[in-house]
């Protein structure tokens, strides 16, 4: 028979509300109110899960957000599984499922344990040490590692759960609902100003709330019950909205922040349908106030990681809100007056307190005389130097402190106890002080860092500044925040506080035990099972910058972030090294504060909605007519359209066929379009274009390459003059939008004088391009009106025309070589001009096909893809584009840069046609391209950019980038492939139709 | 993230921003009478300072319109923001 360990109701706790859970597979209750971890604990378990490294039992050590080794699986092998949580903070809902992490095949038996016995030959930096050599071997080596890191399990099913972001704007955000926050928000919603209060607990009133000693006063009442006042109060302000369960994750710069709001991990689970789970809460505050507190420390000894060792004020905790002793028997070790807290309300509730160890010698406390008056026996002077019990604390050894503090002396003396209380004073909390990039001092008296200075937009106050006593927080809080809201007075003026804590502290990093240091276990880092040994190891080793000791000891990059540890791991670094406080520094603290889980973070941009997609108008033709599709860039292109269970290579090259042989169509729509009117347009294109413009003929298209100011090609496409003043871009479809912010950029900041104006008409207009030898019979069915003649519409021109009364531009323009005609209309029209289209075409096969054959098509004519066939670090020399660099114009972007020094070079790399020697053989695209395999190490001088098997040219077809390509005409190259080398012979880059007689058919 | 206060629409977050490099760098009128050196001066050469440094921003995902910043790189306090051919602010 399991004991219950519930000794005393609690207001928190809902003794009538009974609820089931599950750890380990076995049935527990707790009720509503409790954590996981207390409801554990009211079942006497302490035995939670296993360390990382050592698989050491361990047990939960705080109640709050800082716990490093109550971390479980929440409902494993379910799509709700959640790896990594804490215990502390998980409220029990019925339904809930929990399991302990890290160990194999149970908590209580554990294979891995065995690491326990073989830590002397695992110290810090064991992995990097063992593994680095045979330098082949990691592979091996790696798959065993992977196999026993981590700890919990992520899931494996999509998330079942809904995520919500959300922006908000307020004045004023207080992080936490401490005394401290209360009072800061109370004040600052009270004077006017939009006033946000998060915290991260479902309960507003922090420590303070369950403060119900005559110890500690306000007004004469107990500073507990005076603070359910202020917060019944604070209830009722309008301009103050109060958040609970929401946990700041990350201070950014001009007070931007993050937060996760929890909304429903505490309900059960068939109350969640259809509910937001988790929120991100955007926030954007003109002022900050933190209050987030401090966390207590731990003391590092001998053996201080057993199950049923805790942080006193987690002790207090479970006994003042949650009703739960942690222990029948309990001892506390101190060097400061927080344990007398924890053990005179343990006393108060009648659970024994059998001894407190105090390290100090000697001390005038009242709080220590209240707990002598109560025959509690103190060891002044004294400290643990060993723990006994292996799943569960058991027995302490004790021994006096020498007057240094630096050896122990006398007799050992044991005491035994079921749990054990640890004080090792207070640490505020200021991670996300820090995180705004507010910096640290170093405060001697009590060995904390604390704010170093107050700027207007961020105030800390409470313990996270350092403030740890109530006379103190009160003084302090008031003089800060008038200074910070520019207020004159508060409601708080003469307040009344009575606190009788005793500041005083004796502050050991790194306790003594009688054994030496090697046969010890202090623990620094819970979470990562780093001991203060393998600190002073990585010191020995040559380690100083702390940031270098995290690392290689793993101290803080737990989960927790070493919460509880990195304070002593740099006392302890500082103490050996010989180096002050101070001037050590501190490992940053980055976001999130405590974990978030992606859902939050992705928040409803899943699925569909995970990336906007653009679709043309003509998007449910292609659907409908089986298409597959690719992403360019946001749009959606048909890619190929197959027919009865064609593959891919055989549509393309079907579709090849027919545009040469008969007609295809293409949705060209994708393509930017950027409408230029000004009197200086035509100048304005001068500038941008390599070519000339300003002879261009109204009606006349022409094909423009753009490059950046360093020459390299960076666009292309075909613009046409509309009128005298009036022009139409087209530019490539992934290219449109950078395009438009460069022509943008140069107008506006370069030349201001131009007298242009550029409109993106992308999506205002949708594009029908039909080409192959029988277009010019499909268009003239659809224009019937519409001369065709090469004399009224050659080449390189266009006609505004009208299918009924709607109005179109067709151009005819070719990116295939063959004869071609696009159409362009009003986008709302596309859809029905595409369709009749298809319909005028159907006597002649007319044939949709998609980007893919639109790509092989244009290499069949060594037409190059921007971004293809170039990377930015070819110029339009070295794509053998010489003919449209012109070499009278002044200036334009990018001319200067092509005869650069290093841009004249004969060995760039330049496009070439290669040609199989095998005609069947289709070339990687990316693959290498090399002269001798012979020579090692294997000279590099090209690769292949695009490569087809044509199916007009019945042979494999291919672009590359060979080096000195241009000179290499007719020389063969190897392309060496993991099987096979292929030869290659290097040719012209068009391969079809040189003389352009098809574009006249 | 910053808030930045675009000279044309007002206080807005950063993500609607782009930045653009550099401000105050003159494409040179005349680029073919620059040896290579001069002109890789202009096209290559970039300061990157720790404290005050001038910037150009775009309002991207707003007006479009592209101004100056006065940035603390230390601190990445923006000291201030000033229209295209506008004078930079002397303190």
């Amino acid at each position: 028979m399991k004991k219950n360990l519930r000794v005393k109701s609690s207001k928190f706790i809902d003794e009538t509300y009974r609820i089931g859970f599950k750890f380990n597979g076995i049935k527990y209750y707790g009720f509503k109110g409790d954590t996981l971890a207390s409801a554990l604990i009211a079942n006497d378990i302490h035995l939670v899960g296993r360390s990382f490294k050592y698989h050491r039992p361990r047990g939960i050590m705080t109640a709050g957000s800082e716990e490093p080794n109550a971390i479980i699986q929440l409902h494993n092998n379910s799509s709700r599984t959640e790896p990594n949580v804490r215990a502390t903070e998980v409220e029990i809902y019925e339904g809930l499922e929990a399991s302990s992490q890290n160990c194999w095949p149970s908590v209580n038996f554990d294979i891995g344990g065995i690491n326990n016995f073989l830590s002397p030959i695992l110290p810090a930096g064991f992995y990097y040490k063992t593994f680095m050599w045979p330098a082949n071997f990691w592979e091996k080596y790696e798959y065993f590692i992977r196999k026993s890191a981590g700890l919990g399990k992520s899931p494996t099913e999509p998330d079942p759960d809904i995520y919500e972001h959300r922006y908000i704007h307020c004045d004023v955000l207080v992080i936490g609902a401490g005394i401290s926050g209360i009072i800061a928000a109370k004040i600052s919603a009270k004077k006017g100003f939009k006033t946000l209060l998060v915290d991260e607990n479902p309960y507003l009133g922090g420590s303070t709330i369950i403060q119900n000693s005559e110890f500690f006063k306000l007004n004469n009442q107990t500073s507990g019950s005076w603070l359910e006042k202020e917060i019944n109060e604070i209830k009722k302000i309008d301009n103050l909205e109060i958040k609970t369960r929401t946990s700041v994750a990350a201070y950014h710069g001009y007070n931007f922040l993050l937060a996760r709001e929890n909304l429903t991990d505490h309900l059960p689970i068939e109350n969640r349908k259809n509910k937001t789970r988790q929120r991100l809460l955007k926030i954007r505050a003109k002022k900050v106030i933190t209050a987030t507190g401090a966390i207590e420390r731990p003391l590092i000894f001998n053996n201080n990681d057993r199950p049923g060792i805790l942080l006193s004020s987690a002790i207090k905790k479970y006994a003042d809100l949650y009703g739960v002793s942690c222990g029948e028997k309990n001892i506390f070790l101190t060097n400061n007056d927080s344990a007398y807290e924890a053990a005179i309300s343990l006393i108060q509730k009648g659970i024994n307190v059998a001894a407190i160890v105090d390290n100090r010698e000697q001390v005038d406390s009242k709080l220590l005389y209240e707990v002598e008056k109560n025959n509690t026996k103190v060891f002044k002077g004294f400290t643990v130097t060993d723990t006994f019990g292996y799943k569960r604390i058991n027995k302490i050894q004790i021994m006096q402190l020498s007057k240094d503090g630096q050896k122990v002396v006398g007799s050992k003396i044991n005491l035994s106890c079921d749990c054990l209380g640890i004080s090792g004073g207070w640490t505020p909390a200021i991670h996300l002080y820090t995180q705004s990039g507010g910096k640290l001092k170093f405060r001697e008296e009590d060995q904390v860092f604390i704010p170093k200075n107050q700027s207007l937009d961020h105030l800390s106050v409470g313990s996270c500044n350092g403030d740890m006593t109530l006379n103190e927080i009160m003084t302090n809080l008031l003089k800060d925040l008038k200074l910070f809201l520019d207020i004159n007075d508060t409601d708080y003026e003469n307040i009344e506080v009575l606190s009788c804590f005793n500041q005083s502290k004796r502050n050991i990093w790194l306790l003594p035990s009688d054994k030496n240091l090697g046969k010890t276990k202090p623990f620094v880092d819970y979470q990562n099972d780093a001991t203060a040994k393998d600190i002073k190891l990585a010191l020995r080793e040559g380690f100083r910058s702390i940031e270098h000791v995290k690392r290689y000891t793993t101290t803080g990059m737990g989960t927790d972030q070493g919460k509880l540890g990195n304070m002593h791991a740099l006392g302890i670094i500082s103490e050996t090294a010989g180096a002050k406080m101070g001037e050590l520094g501190t490992t940053t603290f980055r976001p999130p504060y405590t974990p978030l889980t992606f859902g939050t973070i992705v928040g409803r941009n899943v699925g569909e909605f995970f990336d906007t997609f653009r679709k043309t108008p003509m998007h449910d033709w292609h659907v409908k007519n089986k298409a597959k599709f690719e992403n360019v860039g946001q749009w959606k292109r048909a890619w190929y359209y197959p027919k009865n269970n064609e593959s891919m290579h055989q549509t393309v090259q079907r579709e090849s066929k027919a545009a040469r042989d008969s007609a295809g169509i293409l949705d060209a729509s994708t393509l930017g379009k950027i409408d230029i009117q000004g009197t200086d347009a035509s100048e304005f294109l001068n500038r941008v274009y390599t070519n000339a413009w300003s002879k261009l003929a109204i009606g006349k298209c022409r094909y423009g390459l753009m490059l950046n100011e360093d020459g390299m090609v960076y666009d292309d496409g075909v613009t046409t003059r509309l009128g005298e003043n009036h022009y139409i871009m087209t530019t490539t479809t992934g290219g449109a939008a950078t395009v438009m912010g460069k022509l943008e950029d140069y107008l506006q900041t370069e030349w201001p004088e131009l007298d242009v104006y550029l409109t993106s008409v992308t999506d205002q207009f949708a594009t029908a391009s039909v080409c192959g030898p029988n277009s010019k019979k499909i268009i003239s069915k659809i224009f019937p009106n519409l001369d065709l003649s090469d004399g009224n519409f050659p080449h390189m021109s266009f006609k505004n025309t009208k299918i009924g009364n709607i109005s179109c531009r067709v151009m005819r323009i070719s990116f295939t070589g063959e004869l071609s005609f696009e159409i362009n209309v009003q986008a709302n029209y596309a859809k029905s001009m595409w369709e009749k289209c298809i319909e005028a075409g159907k006597e002649f096969n007319i044939t949709p096909y998609g980007t893919e054959t639109m790509h092989l098509l244009r290499a069949e004519k060594g037409f190059i893809i921007v971004g293809q066939d170039t990377d930015a670090t070819m110029t339009p020399i070295d794509l053998q584009m010489d003919w449209i660099v012109s070499k009278k114009k002044y200036d334009f972007i990018g001319k200067r840069s092509l005869y650069r020094s290093d841009t004249i070079r004969e060995d760039r790399k330049q496009l070439v046609g290669l040609l199989t020697e095998n005609p069947k053989e289709v070339l990687e695209e990316g693959a290498q391209i090399v002269t001798d395999i012979k020579k090692l190490p294997i000279e590099m001088i090209g690769h292949v950019t695009s490569s087809y098997y044509s199916p007009n040219l019945d042979k494999s077809i291919a672009l590359g980038v060979v080096k000195g390509g241009k000179n290499l005409i007719g020389k063969k190259l190897i392309i060496p492939m993991e099987n096979k080398n292929i030869n290659v012979t290097v040719a012209d880059p068009v391969f079809l139709d040189k003389e352009n007689k098809r574009l006249n058919a | 993230m910053f808030v930045i206060n675009c000279p044309y629409c007002g206080e807005r977050e950063q993500s609607e921003f782009k930045a653009g490099g550099e401000a105050h760098i003159v494409r040179p009128k005349q680029p073919t009478e620059l040896s290579d050196d001069q002109w890789a001066e202009y096209l290559f050469m970039r300061k990157n300072i720790k404290g005050i440094q001038y910037e150009r921003w775009n309002h991207a995902h707003g007006c479009r319109k592209w101004f100056n910043m006065v940035r603390d790189t230390s601190n990445d306090k923006i000291k201030a923001v000033y229209k295209m051919g506008e004078e930079p602010p002397t303190e």
